[in-house]
């Protein structure tokens, strides 16, 4: 059976696509990656994630898509950065995840994390709205839409009575500008 | 000397105390800070995550109205101080790019504008020149001077400091009358804006920050972050909870202890409003 997975594989290897996508979008040089792991010693999500950053370039380098576009690691990426300003081949790694997160969301692949990628939808719908974040809506749209209604509420609590959260919104004036600027973010 | 000033979204809200203090010290030392008319949020860590050209067009249009005002930037929050920063880097590295945003939105950003994060900016005014401010010495203070990812890295963008082994901060609080701790963790990630999607792994990543700091004999931890100051003082008792261990360190902003050595009232510090009460080590000064 592992064999049978592996001669699979071994088909689309030769297929540069991929790579090449991810290299346009990312304007990054990905063959240059020898693997020696220094993004994946500093990662500090790679612990966690099903495969390590290391692993996301080598199966972007072999075609791998699907592995690489469902995969957790790369919602899990928080964008530290600590890869970009230590890989001896000067691959910004962190460029990479963004790319593969916008593709993945292209191609309609359901998210490896998927609370992650509504928290950033939430995020970006509240920037969308007002031009601004007001922290109040957009927790309450994030809870909505992952249904984790319960966590962090005694803390959220603590912060309102400290007046850390805004009651009300905060808005820019020109919001015309902020449906263009949307525009920006292609879909399909 | 005046310069554009960006708070972005969390120094008007979550971190309001960072926005107080840093208006307080600025004008302290002189400094006039202009907020950016109008200005629209960055897209922190959301927007180039989901889209390359909204994560630069967000920030691009905030550089072309600080252009317009003829000033550099000053933005306090590391997150908002790198998207701003690499939207300028990019636009003058990829002109094409930058055409493409300006034909779809309209912004037109010449590229004329320097942004500064807030050590930057007291690296410009110098040791020497703080040191003259303090009126309460920070003496006994032993803080561990957090850096955390964005105030730094990428190193390319951000050409301040050391990546690795900054100390800038150190600096700072040297001037202070302060004792900084040297300790290995100055830049090692707290999970940011993971916080409310994978707390799990905040509590892990800022468990061993908190506790390397307090074995490494730290009073307090000084941060130039929101997102840093967040994590680490809102989800201590959580820490202390899962790992068993007592850290209760305050965890405060830079221009807060600086406001503090400047002798400045207290009521434009904001210190009420952390949630690990500074009294304590403060007691002294």
């Amino acid at each position: 059976m592992a064999n049978a997975v592996a001669s699979d594989r071994l088909t689309v290897t030769g297929n540069k696509d991929f790579q090449t996508e991810i290299e346009k979008l990312s304007g990054q040089n990905i063959a240059s990656c020898y693997q020696c792991g220094e993004c994946t010693a500093g990662c500090p999500v790679a612990y966690t994630a099903d495969i390590t950053p290391n692993q996301v370039t080598r199966l972007v380098q072999l075609g791998q898509a699907d592995d690489v576009l469902k995969s957790s690691m790369i919602w899990l990426c928080v964008g530290c950065e600590t890869c970009t300003t230590r890989c001896p081949r000067k691959v910004d790694l962190a460029k990479v995840m963004d790319a593969l997160r916008e593709v993945s969301v292209k191609r309609g692949i359901a998210s490896g994390e998927p609370n992650v990628r509504t928290f950033h939808e939430s995020f970006l719908s509240a920037v969308q709205r007002s031009g601004r974040v007001h922290e109040i809506s957009m927790i309450g749209e994030y809870k909505l839409r992952s249904l984790d209604l319960f966590s962090d509420i005694f803390l959220g609590a603590k912060m309102f009575l400290k007046g850390k959260l805004a009651i009300m919104p905060s808005m820019i004036k020109n919001r015309d500008e902020m449906k263009k600027i949307f525009c920006t973010r292609k879909r399909s | 000397m005046k310069y554009a000033y960006y708070p972005g979204c969390s120094l008007h809200s979550t971190a309001k105390e960072y926005d107080m203090s840093t208006r307080a010290v600025f004008n302290e030392l002189g400094i006039e800070l202009q907020e950016i008319p109008d200005w629209n949020c960055c897209g922190a860590t959301s927007g180039h995550a989901m889209s390359r050209e909204l994560g630069l067009a967000l920030p691009l249009r905030d550089l072309a109205t600080a252009e317009s005002m003829g000033m550099d930037v000053l933005a306090p929050c590391a997150a908002c101080f790198a998207r701003l920063k690499t939207a300028d880097t990019t636009a003058k590295d990829d002109p094409a790019l930058l055409q493409s945003i300006t034909e779809q939105t309209g912004i037109k950003y010449g590229g004329g504008v320097e942004v500064l994060s807030v050590l930057k900016a007291f690296s410009a005014v110098g040791a020497e020149e703080i040191a003259a401010h303090v009126k309460k010495p920070l003496t006994g203070l032993k803080p561990a001077c957090y850096y955390g990812c964005l105030l730094l890295r990428p190193p390319d963008v951000v050409q301040f400091d050391d990546a690795e082994n900054p100390t800038s901060m150190d600096d700072v609080m040297k001037a202070l009358g302060a004792e900084p701790v040297d300790w290995p963790h100055k830049t090692e990630c707290c999970g940011a804006s993971l916080a409310l999607s994978k707390s799990d792994i905040v509590v892990k990543l800022t468990h061993d920050i908190l506790a390397m700091a307090k074995k490494s004999g730290a009073n307090c931890i000084v941060a130039a972050c929101p997102l840093c100051q967040a994590n680490l003082d809102t989800r201590q008792d959580q820490v202390e909870a899962k790992y068993g261990e007592k850290i209760g360190l305050p965890v405060l902003y830079v221009t807060q202890l600086m406001g503090m050595a400047f002798g400045l009232p207290i009521s434009e510090l904001g210190l009420n409003k952390l949630m690990i009460s500074p009294d304590k080590v403060l007691a002294g000064i």
